[in-house]
């Protein structure tokens, strides 16, 4: 179920007491930068997602769908909140970094495009949090581990509605499987990235924080295998990996979503909202 | 055709309660209906359990024939437990 | 959201049997409801379907000027808060869109009506939403003037309208509080802060109170809408209500309400204000608002450039019964 972040404005203090003013960048707990560092890329996961996903509000196929994507969005939304909160203060973190800072994933960044992109990008992604918050429960980091544990139903959904769209697109109409096509092809260029585990993951596993996600990758594809056999779509060819996100190297559409998204609290640094 | 069928949702507010009309959506199969009553009947967690049933399958009584179907029931208090009278003194009846 | 500014319509002469028309009068006057299958004279229907539709396309048109601020909302919180508010207005127009189709007119038929521009939709959608604080004064201001159309229909005679709407108004009751709340951090904030919540109260102030519809001597068919209990006080009764109850919550904020004729009248124990702007309602109801084109362009676009989805949604369908009865 969706639900309205908590209301903390101790955090604008914390924020305030950590972080002299023009320093974005730093995951405010010092004392643990591995920790800090990773829930940074699980949190802008959510974070950009989530603002990917309401631009469909008020534009969507139908009014029942609106209402889909827009729980998907809140879902996504007050998962950020959570996960920034834990590295830092999380209004900061979402609207004072820019893209070197950020730690997504390109999936998540990339635009829309039409409704079947936009699903396809979700299946993607949504299977993919799904199996990796499923051992994120287990964290050694009691704060992980109990967003994990709330946010892992919110996204058993967001997979499951993502796959029954794109088995419906897929083996719908000559349209709509061209379409499904497209987003596919501009989506799985995208996939290797979300099982790449560089030396930040490494430590976050020893540490136990973190899981690895190579040891649910042949599960991951296996079961979109599945999901795109049922829509009658192929499984598209592997290419050269396309890397960079975790590192803060991400593609043209990220500095965009922050200009806008980032907008207000940047021309107004002194204003409390 | 350019919208979906409509579908009636009976929401189960929690354990012990029976399902209650809450209103409509459409959608283009049953699957879908249930994820489309999911987010639009139940944001606020009004619900533990959902049913959905096509608009169209809903057999109707007639209101004009509400005359005829429901008011003989109106002088039969007999089946009203208050119509028997027992002395205050007999209690657990 | 709603509005009573548009239910003008021509005096349809009944044609109908005097004797059910008398009990439905009967029944509506000894407030019962009337549900979907009842008899009703087609006045009834016509009139609650362009009624109940015209609120379903509010909520729905309604969506695009506070979606215009989502994905710039300027703290996590007031992003969440703010989707999880338009996304109601998309409940709110979905319950609606329902219960008008009980009485036989199809969502899709509704639809195209609005996209051909035969139905209307509260004029105060076509204004724009130009600074964050616009956000703060919709919630404010024109959810306020909408509760106090809503609740009284709550009541109204037709039953699956009166469900939908206990829904909506319950649903409804964090839209203004959170409106004033974000306003009021607007008011105590820094000097462009101010700047921006004035400068918006002064541009949703009059909208606002036109969403009340217009004075009661050009609402012709208000004493047979009372009548039928598709209404429920008068616009004029509601927009003095709207004006006293405001009036000091602008004054809390620190806001100078835009209206030098405001004053406080001891005698009828309400305030006296200006005059509307009656040319420029009438404008922006016949399509003139300063962007009624973009805010029909948006919902065609969805709708048209989507119809794709519904199609490939329903042939899917069609053909996982064809697999499952071969």
């Amino acid at each position: 179920m969706p639900s309205l972040p908590p209301i903390r404005p101790e955090d604008v203090a914390t924020a305030e007491k950590i972080r002299p003013d023009g320093a974005f960048d730093a995951p405010s707990d010092a004392h643990d930068p591995v920790r800090a560092g990773y829930l940074l890329r699980l949190g802008d996961d959510s974070l950009i997602l989530g603002q990917r996903l309401s631009e469909w509000c008020g534009h969507a196929p139908s009014v029942e769908v609106d209402l889909s994507l827009a729980n998907m969005a809140l879902d996504l939304i007050g998962q950020a909140t959570l996960l920034l909160g834990e590295a830092g203060d999380a209004d900061s973190l979402a609207f004072k970094r820019d893209v070197l800072d950020f730690r997504n994933c390109w999936l998540v960044e990339q635009p829309n495009g039409d409704f079947a992109r936009t699903m396809v990008r979700q299946l993607l992604f949504s299977t993919w949090q799904h199996m990796l918050y499923q051992r994120l429960t287990g964290s050694r980091d009691e704060a992980l581990a109990g967003i994990a544990a709330k946010a892992v139903k919110e996204v058993a959904y967001h997979r499951e509605l993502a796959a029954e769209w794109v088995i419906r697109l897929g083996d719908g109409t000559e349209e709509s499987r061209e379409r499904t096509l497209d987003g596919l092809g501009w989506c799985w260029r995208f996939v290797p990235e979300l099982f790449e585990v560089d030396d930040e993951v490494e430590q976050a596993v020893a540490a136990g924080i973190a899981a690895d996600p190579r040891e649910f990758e042949a599960e991951y594809r296996a079961e979109i295998a599945r999901v795109l056999g049922e829509a009658g779509l192929p499984v598209p060819n592997d290419q050269r990996p396309i890397l960079g996100g975790r590192r803060g190297h991400h593609s043209e559409h990220l500095g965009h979503l922050l200009a806008i998204m980032q907008y207000l609290p940047r021309t107004y640094p002194d204003a409390k909202w | 055709m350019s919208d979906w069928p409509l579908w009636e949702v009976f929401v189960r507010s929690k354990g012990g309660l029976a399902h209650r009309h809450f209103g409509s959506v459409h959608a283009p199969d049953a699957a879908m209906a249930l994820r489309h009553a999911r987010d639009t009947y139940t944001r606020r967690m009004e619900g533990v359990s959902l049913w959905v049933v096509r608009s169209a399958d809903i057999v109707a009584s007639d209101p004009d024939e509400a005359g005829q179907l429901f008011e003989p029931a109106a002088d039969k208090v007999y089946r009203h437990p208050t119509f028997y009278d027992i002395p205050d003194e007999v209690k657990h009846i | 959201m709603y509005t009573t500014e548009l239910s003008k319509q021509p005096n349809v002469q009944s044609i109908e049997d005097p004797e059910r028309l008398a009990a439905f009068e009967a029944r509506v006057a000894a407030d019962e409801f009337i549900e979907p299958k009842d008899w009703m004279p087609e006045a009834y229907r016509r009139t609650l379907t362009r009624q109940i539709s015209q609120h379903a396309h509010s909520e729905i048109v309604g969506m695009l000027p506070e979606g215009n601020w989502i994905t710039r909302a300027p703290s996590l919180r007031r992003k969440a808060i703010l989707l999880a508010k338009v996304q109601d207005e998309a409940g709110h127009g979905l319950y609606l869109y329902c219960a008008a189709e009980t009485l036989g007119t199809s969502r899709e038929e509704m639809i195209e009506a609005l996209h051909s521009g035969k139905a209307k939709y509260s004029t105060i959608f076509n204004y724009p939403t130009l600074t964050w604080a616009d956000i703060p004064a919709i919630g404010w201001l024109v959810d306020g003037a909408a509760i106090m159309n809503q609740v009284p229909l709550q009541r109204t005679s037709y039953g699956p309208y009166a469900r939908a709407m206990v829904r909506v108004c319950k649903e409804e009751s964090f839209h203004q509080r959170q409106g004033y709340e974000a306003m009021t951090s607007l008011a105590n904030g820094t000097p462009e802060q101010k700047r921006m919540a004035q400068d918006a109260f002064n541009r949703w102030w009059w909208p606002s109170l036109m969403m009340f519809g217009p004075p009661d001597e050009n609402s012709p068919n208000t004493a047979q809408s009372l009548r039928w209990r598709i209404k429920r006080e008068t616009n004029d009764e509601l927009r003095q209500k709207f004006v006293d109850i405001t009036v000091p919550q602008a004054e809390y904020l620190g806001l100078t309400v835009p209206d030098p004729d405001l004053k406080w009248n001891e005698a009828k124990g309400g305030y006296d204000f200006g005059a509307i702007d009656w040319d420029e309602f009438y404008a922006v109801v016949r399509g003139e608002g300063p962007v009624a084109r973009e805010r029909m362009t948006a919902r065609r676009e969805a709708w048209e450039s989507n119809a794709w989805v519904r199609e490939a949604a329903a042939a899917h369908e069609a053909k996982r019964r064809q697999r499952a009865a071969a």
